[in-house]
């Protein structure tokens, strides 16, 4: 007990002792804020729940999502052995709902890696270098900002082919502008300081100065920002496989799933209806969590 | 300013111009460059998906077993023995005119099934954006003026599910809901399958066209039709408006001229409807144009889901079985219109609200 308590005066320490120390010690003071916002600390633990569901989902699981059984098909809610019930072809809702959540976590993953390293490329350069090169990258940024993203990526997808991989590199496509525009208009203000003038004067070349002392700094407000943007990445992936463009059957994933239960949405409602209601689940904890990180690394931004 | 002014003196016989309306000029100049910019951003990006996809365009004209010769002649005709370059110059050519080529579907040109499906679409966005802003707007309103009441709580609940549900998801529990159990609402379709086609398309807008026929029990069924699938658009019109107001106002509320506005005695609807909303209309006017933007393209999906003949369906139609000529012609269509809303906000903006400047 003393132990943790001298841990805890070590980590508010008001005179910290070394450069590792502060750093701690801001993430604890950011922790705390961070913990006492109720629905942050909700919105973080339906995700974490949500990541152990996918790595532990083959102990999780009732039954073999994929394992068809015709006899016992289209089973209400609470039926013996399927408690959320089975689908047209008598597999079981929740074990593929189970199994879906990786499918999802693997698609908001990719998408959350490209897109802001695109945009925190594009945007960083943009900004550092200037000139010409500042304007033609943002006049792309500002094209694919003016164009209706879902549509967009409709038409990508016809070209790729169906499936998640194109599904991601679709959404991405479109994704990354608004990460550009962050990551610039920080360079733009880093740029100019007296620090980055000081490392100039050491020697430093432009690519030394962008990766070493400008990324580290647009780093938290596009964590922000892509905690933000996970919940619409979660719903136009949804979209997708509802459109049978995503994901393919038998692939649990959740938005194919709604498509499938939507030929018997009249008579057998919980078929579409459990997919949908784990889609908003983790959006809405994506936009829980987005809120409360954003109080914490970028109050200004709150209202 | 004293040198304008000596300027225009010195040349009496020219009407001068006032240095506001040069600005107004040289902003609306300027917008219909980066118009054209943008434009020309989309077509390459529609020409670039047109040649990356691995349909091949002429197998899909001739089919697989016509003659060599054939596949020649359709090969030249469509240009693709030119470079690149010139095939876009084509594209370009082709687009500036209103040709989208042939629907693989049904051999009729694009533009002609596009102004087909397009009002049904206008009609479902343009119907979403009233309920979303006649509710939306007083919502925010409300929700600044009583920060943290309880209207405020409710606002911020109704936005945060907005944001977090899947629409097509949403649809089918409001189709399942109102139509199957209850009963209250039109099923999917524009109207009930005895009304198709039977008022004289003027508009191509049922509501509209039905009562320029007079035909009042037509209007009551488009409308039970159109009002489910319309709400759920405008409701997430609702959300982005309802919290873009919430800020907005916020922002006014906070400002000296409303203590000021206090202190003369004006009323509590006088200080938020006269002075403090006054400030915010073209601010919201741009949210608006962004939001109405938005639900063109949000319509997509739930046309699918409400059998919506508009132009979500026959892009994802089209898809389906690679009839890339729709695909792309309805795309650019769609990103036309979003690139011309989302200038004219931003026209407006500049024109109007001189903080802007």
């Amino acid at each position: 007990m003393s132990d943790r308590q001298t841990l805890r005066d070590w980590l508010l320490t008001e005179t910290p002792t070394s450069r590792r120390h502060a750093k701690l010690s801001a993430l604890y003071h950011g922790w705390l804020t961070f913990r006492s916002n109720s629905m942050a600390m909700l919105g973080l633990a339906i995700l974490v729940a949500l990541v152990l569901t996918a790595l532990f989902a083959p102990l999780l699981a009732p039954l073999d999502p994929f394992e068809q059984n015709l006899s016992q098909r289209l089973l209400p809610l609470g039926a013996e052995n399927h408690l959320f019930g089975t689908d047209s072809l008598g597999r079981d809702i929740l074990s593929r709902l189970i199994y879906g959540a990786r499918i999802t976590l693997y698609i908001v993953a990719l998408v959350a890696l490209i897109a802001p390293i695109v945009g925190l490329l594009v945007g960083t350069v943009s900004g550092y270098v200037g000139g010409w090169i500042d304007t033609v990258l943002m006049r792309v940024t500002d094209i694919f900002l003016a164009f209706p993203r879902l549509v967009l990526a409709l038409a990508f997808v016809a070209a790729l082919g169906a499936g998640i991989e194109n599904a991601v590199i679709a959404i991405s496509l479109t994704a990354w502008p608004p990460y550009a525009r962050i990551a610039r208009a920080e360079t733009l203000t880093i740029r100019s300081s007296d620090y980055i003038s000081a490392i100039k004067l050491q020697g430093a070349g432009p690519l030394r100065i962008i990766t070493k002392h400008i990324w580290p700094l647009c780093i938290s407000s596009l964590i922000v920002r892509v905690t933000l943007d996970m919940a619409g990445i979660i719903l136009a992936a949804a979209g997708l496989g509802f459109l049978g463009l995503g994901a393919q059957p038998p692939s649990p994933e959740w938005g194919a799933m709604i498509s499938e239960g939507r030929r018997f949405i009249l008579d057998h409602w919980w078929v579409a209806t459990m997919p949908g209601l784990a889609i908003f689940t983790v959006s809405l904890a994506f936009n829980l969590l987005g809120d409360g990180l954003r109080d914490v690394l970028d109050p200004k931004a709150g209202d | 300013m004293a040198l304008a002014d000596n300027a225009d003196t010195r040349r009496p016989n020219r009407a001068p111009l006032s240095r506001a309306s040069w600005s107004v000029i040289k902003t609306v100049l300027s917008t219909i460059g980066s118009v054209a910019v943008t434009l020309l951003g989309l077509l390459l990006v529609t020409f670039v998906i047109g040649r990356v996809m691995p349909i091949d365009p002429v197998l899909s004209i001739v089919g697989e077993r016509a003659s060599q010769s054939t596949y020649d002649a359709v090969f030249y005709e469509l240009g693709l023995d030119k470079p690149l370059l010139v095939q876009f110059l084509y594209y370009l050519w082709d687009v500036l005119h209103l040709d989208f080529g042939i629907s693989l579907l049904n051999a009729r040109p694009v533009s002609e099934d596009i102004v087909r499906v397009f009002p049904a679409t206008l009609e479902l966005a343009t119907v979403g954006i009233l309920l979303g802003v006649v509710i939306g707007v007083p919502l925010g309103v409300l929700a600044a003026v009583r920060k943290d009441s309880w209207i405020d709580q409710i606002a911020r609940v109704v936005a945060l599910v907005g944001y977090s549900m899947p629409i097509f998801w949403l649809g089918l529990m409001g189709l399942l809901i109102f139509y199957g159990i209850l009963g209250w609402v039109g099923g999917p379709g524009r109207v009930g399958i005895f009304y198709v086609d039977v008022v004289p398309t003027v508009t191509g807008l049922i509501l509209v066209d039905s009562l320029l026929d007079g035909n009042i029990e037509i209007f009551k069924d488009a409308f039970s039709h159109i009002i489910l699938p319309a709400s759920l658009l405008g409701y997430y019109s609702l959300a982005y408006i309802s919290r873009m107001t919430r800020s907005f106002m916020l922002e006014q509320m906070n400002a000296e001229y409303i203590t000021t506005a206090r202190v003369k005695g004006l009323s509590e609807w006088d200080v938020v409807w006269k002075h403090a909303f006054r400030n915010i209309r073209v601010q919201l006017i741009t949210v608006i144009a962004l939001s109405y933007a938005g639900l063109l393209e949000g319509s997509v999906l739930t046309e699918i889901i409400f059998s919506w003949p508009g132009i979500g369906s026959y892009i994802t139609t089209a898809l389906l079985s690679a009839d890339m000529n729709a695909v792309l012609g309805g795309t650019v269509v769609v990103g036309l219109i979003f690139i011309l809303l989302n200038i004219f906000s931003d026209l407006l903006y500049k024109i109007f609200d001189p903080r802007a400047k």
